[in-house]
């Protein structure tokens, strides 16, 4: 673990803490440098680039817990925060489930991640702006119907990450991004409509072509073009990859140590149990290399593992950070998350549905009459009860074939009747994301229309 | 302020034709308490600058977390390359201009001991419990902050300004007999001191109607599907007005010509019965701002008039650009975001309706009181807003409350099927957060009760 030391640092900002009166202690550092590259109609539009960097504590004086955060790292900025956390510990409550991982559970994964890319921070600005332009170009060629366009960016982030705790954890990594999008409006007649595509990688190596990245975005807006609102009626729902990947966000969300020891999932007390069709298995993977939920060590510095979270329909895994795992007598499964300041939330690793054995072709071409969903919008789902209701677009299903656009409707049931009739799983899985998930189909929705 | 004019005649040295510096100071602090215990509390501070120049339409950003000279001379240097070519800009002099002040609250609560605030958050937690026996889980959180800013433009303009702000939130879950649970929300704050929670909203009133939403719901049926008539309440369901009519009357969009609303001023855009105005100029409100994040004293702005768009909202660059004059519309969401134009507090003017003979005009409905939030897609003009409490109106009653449900239509067109305003526009308690490319600034809404004689309803019976 070498770098600029910040996991020095944060060891001895930990030190600090304990001399200042906390039993136990752990320190978060992160730094970043972000850079960002619009162009809109072939044009230059915006370039930003700065860099920041922040550090929070978070202690415990028995089981009374106080937190703090500070962008200012100087000895005065440190100390400042050090005294704010220790301070709050004296107005919380006594918490017996509170306190660090037990020393046992710490750890690091071994090896290179591929977290980091040293091709990211070397880039050219304008070969940075090129490739936002390139990929705005392909988009506005495609097609004679793409009249105008909300621009292509590109982005990058790298950063570094420490953590130390008062238990002998110390540690380090560097990550880094790119990213390249654009989203192009296609119109005609009185119809106009908008849509994007990105890639996204560690490294600008692994990033699609530009071109493709236009042309796919092309073709998604022409193809909304003239979306109606259809009758309000039940038929199959697919849900293709995008969409798809809200429905592991769904899962994610009622699977969570939180929800689960609260009572507020669907999915609470319901270890061992069937709570979806056998077609569906979920894991969630920190170790994946490369991938953008990969990390050698949770944000409790707990090492990232596989976790099967549902298999062949059986729920066989919630995901937990130490406190949630202290709550409900289990073991932490490594998913403790947060930003500078606070206690350790949950958060996924790289969280995926299995793939299936049939292409998206072949389960369109199996529905007479269905609803193939590309875009979701707001936030009609209630984790609770399980209650869903989601306003949709994408296209309509006629003989096996996508027919025309829809839009204005809202698709609606409850997440467990979506798990249990689940009906196929493709086998068109994507990682573009810490979340993924192939092509679904579900085999009857409400669809809220006319 | 001699140093200011320097940086900004640095980031202007390439031939930028406007600068601005934003200085940023925010402290914040926040506590939270589940199952009775107080979990967490947090408290921290982060500053910075962030430096724009604007060449024709193009826009340098750059930003530091350091205040020492060198580093703010950097970022505006690095910003100041979106131009090449010399400097066209001859000298910067800054001059204050005339203060006011929307949000004189003399101590900031971020001021304040803990003491006094962790007390709102075990008030909250023991009043909804005590609401009824059948709310077996809570949690409350209360957050407060206080931006101090600086704004410094090439026009000449220095404003500066301090920011309070709060707000406490509660959650409670409602159980039969190990049946399924039931959640219920409230909460609400504004740019007030401590004394807004002591005496006007409490940490009760948030507690019991957020009690009572999970309680109404163990009762709820499936909700309609399609299209039919539905009352929204007064307040927050004013949501309705922040995505299908407020997105798309933001300036970038209509510049660029991708908003369902582009090249429409002086068009029926509703019935003649609305009237929309975002006005940031309120007291105390959670949207309100003395100045923008761009130093432009807010304003009251007519989006809307008698079912006529009359106006956009607009930040710096769209009224140097289209030559519009400004709304004091500029928002961003910190030191390290570049502004944009945004909403401030969103409603509509009270009509002149009994809320009562409202509801008995609806033979078949759907009425709803609260929302959670919403989303539009401002190209196609299509948005959503979700039923967080709902009923059905039968032969001109409220009757039983249904499930929750997402409520579609188009932003365009939604407005032209309001039939009645009420009397009782009622602004929200202050809880709203727009987020708009990935920044997220407080906003808050307001709505009289309105009837919709045409809306798709997205239940499941």
């Amino acid at each position: 673990m070498s770098g600029n030391g910040y996991a020095e640092r944060a060891a001895d900002i930990v030190q600090q803490a304990l001399a200042s009166g906390a039993t136990d202690a752990e320190c978060t550092i992160g730094e970043g440098e972000e850079f960002s590259a619009n162009v809109r109609l072939r044009e230059l539009e915006t370039l930003k680039e700065a860099g920041s960097r922040g550090a929070g504590l978070r202690i415990l004086k028995g089981r009374h817990t106080g937190s703090a955060y500070t962008s200012d790292l100087s000895r005065e900025g440190i100390r400042h925060m050090v005294r704010s956390a220790i301070e709050l510990a004296e107005i919380t409550t006594e918490d017996p489930h509170a306190g660090l991982p037990d020393a046992a559970d710490l750890g690091s994964i071994p090896g290179d991640l591929g977290m980091y890319c040293a091709d990211v921070a070397g880039l050219p600005t304008e070969l940075k702006i090129d490739m936002a332009r390139r990929a705005e170009d392909a988009a506005l060629r495609a097609d004679a119907r793409i009249a105008n366009s909300e621009g292509a960016s590109f982005d990058t982030r790298v950063g570094r990450h420490a953590f130390a705790n008062s238990r002998g954890f110390a540690g380090e990594y560097r990550a880094s991004y790119c990213s390249l999008s654009t989203v192009p409006v296609a119109r005609e007649g009185e119809s106009m409509e908008r849509d994007y595509w990105s890639t996204t990688a560690r490294g600008f190596a692994g990033l699609e072509n530009p071109e493709d990245v236009g042309r796919i975005a092309a073709q998604r807006a022409v193809r909304r073009l003239g979306a109606r609102k259809v009758e309000t009626q039940m038929v199959p729902v697919v849900f293709e990859p995008r969409t798809a990947r809200s429905l592991v966000d769904n899962i994610f969300d009622a699977v969570h140590g939180g929800a689960i020891y609260r009572n507020e999932s669907f999915l609470a007390g319901k270890l061992g149990a069937r709570v979806a069709s056998e077609k569906l298995t979920v894991i969630d993977d920190g170790t994946i290399p490369g991938l953008f939920g990969t990390s050698p060590y949770d944000d409790e510095g707990v090492p990232t593992r596989r976790t099967v979270v549902i298999e062949n329909g059986v729920l066989r895994s919630y995901l937990l950070n130490t406190y949630t795992a202290r709550k409900l007598g289990l073991r932490t499964t490594g998913n403790a998350s947060r930003g500078l300041a606070g206690n350790a939330g949950v958060g996924n690793g790289n969280l995926y549905i299995e793939r299936g054995g049939a292409t998206p072709e072949q389960l369109i071409a199996g529905i007479r009459e269905g609803f193939y969903v590309t875009e979701l919008i707001g936030f009609g789902v209630n984790i609770v009860t399980g209650d869903y209701s989601r306003g949709a677009a994408g296209m309509w299903i006629r003989n096996g074939e996508l027919a025309f656009p829809v839009a204005e409707v809202t698709i609606a049931g409850t997440l467990q009747q979506m798990l249990t009739t689940l009906q196929a799983v493709g086998s068109d899985l994507e990682f573009r994301g810490s979340m993924a998930a192939p092509t679904l189909v579900v085999a009857e929705m409400k669809i809220a229309g006319r | 302020m001699r140093d200011l004019e320097n940086y900004l005649a640095e980031a202007l040295s390439h031939g930028g034709a406007y600068a601005d510096l934003y200085f940023e100071y925010l402290s914040t602090s926040s506590i939270g308490i589940d199952e009775s215990i107080v979990k967490s509390a947090s408290q921290g501070v982060s500053l910075g600058v962030g430096v724009r120049v604007i060449a024709g339409e193009r826009t340098g950003y750059a930003y530091s977390d350091d205040l020492s000279p060198e580093k703010i001379r950097k970022a505006a240097r690095v910003a100041a390359c979106i131009a090449a070519g010399p400097a066209t800009v001859e000298k910067v002099s800054l001059n204050e201009g005339g203060r006011r002040n929307l949000y004189p609250v003399l101590t900031a609560p971020t001021e304040t001991a803990f003491t006094e605030r962790v007390e709102l958050v075990k008030r909250a937690d023991r009043a909804a419990r005590a609401y009824d026996p059948r709310i077996f889980q809570v949690q409350a959180s209360y957050a407060d902050n206080l931006r101090q800013v600086l704004v410094a433009t090439s026009d000449g303009v220095l404003s500066w300004d301090r920011q309070p702000m709060t707000r406490l939130n509660v959650a409670a879950l409602a159980r039969v007999n190990g049946g399924t649970p039931q959640r219920g929300h409230a909460g609400g704050g504004g740019r007030v001191d401590l004394g807004f929670f002591l005496n006007e909203k409490t940490p009760e009133h948030f507690a019991a109607q957020a009690a009572r939403e999970a309680i109404v719901m163990l009762d709820a049926v499936e909700a309609p599907a399609g299209e039919m008539t539905v009352v929204l309440g007064p307040g927050w369901p004013g949501i309705l007005l922040h995505e299908a009519v407020g997105h798309g009357l933001e300036a970038d969009f209509n510049r660029k010509g991708v908003s369902a609303f582009s090249g429409r001023i002086g068009q029926q855009v509703a019935s003649p019965l609305c009237t929309v105005i975002d006005d940031g100029t309120i007291a105390n409100r959670r949207g309100s701002l003395n100045v923008d994040d761009e130093g432009h004293p807010t304003r009251r702005n007519v989006l809307i008039e008698n079912g006529i768009l009359r106006g956009y909202l607009q930040d710096k660059l769209s009224s140097r650009l289209t030559g519009a004059a400004e709304t004091g519309s500029g928002r961003r969401e910190s030191y390290a975001h570049i502004p944009m134009p945004r909403m401030t507090n969103t409603f509509m003017l009270a009509g002149e309706s009994d809320p009562e003979e409202i509801i008995r005009s609806v033979p078949r409905g759907l009425y709803c009181p609260d929302f959670g939030g919403g989303q539009v897609d401002i190209t196609s003009g299509n948005f959503v807003f979700s039923a967080a409490e709902s009923y059905l109106i039968e032969d001109g009653r409220v009757t039983r409350p249904v499930r929750n449900a997402t409520l579609i239509g188009n932003g365009p067109e939604a407005l032209k099927y309001v039939s009645m305003v009420g009397n009782d526009l009622k602004l929200d308690e202050g809880i709203g957060v727009c987020g708009k490319e990935g920044q997220s600034v407080p906003v808050g809404v307001g709505i009289p009760t309105i009837k919709i004689d045409r809306m798709t309803v997205g239940g499941t019976a």
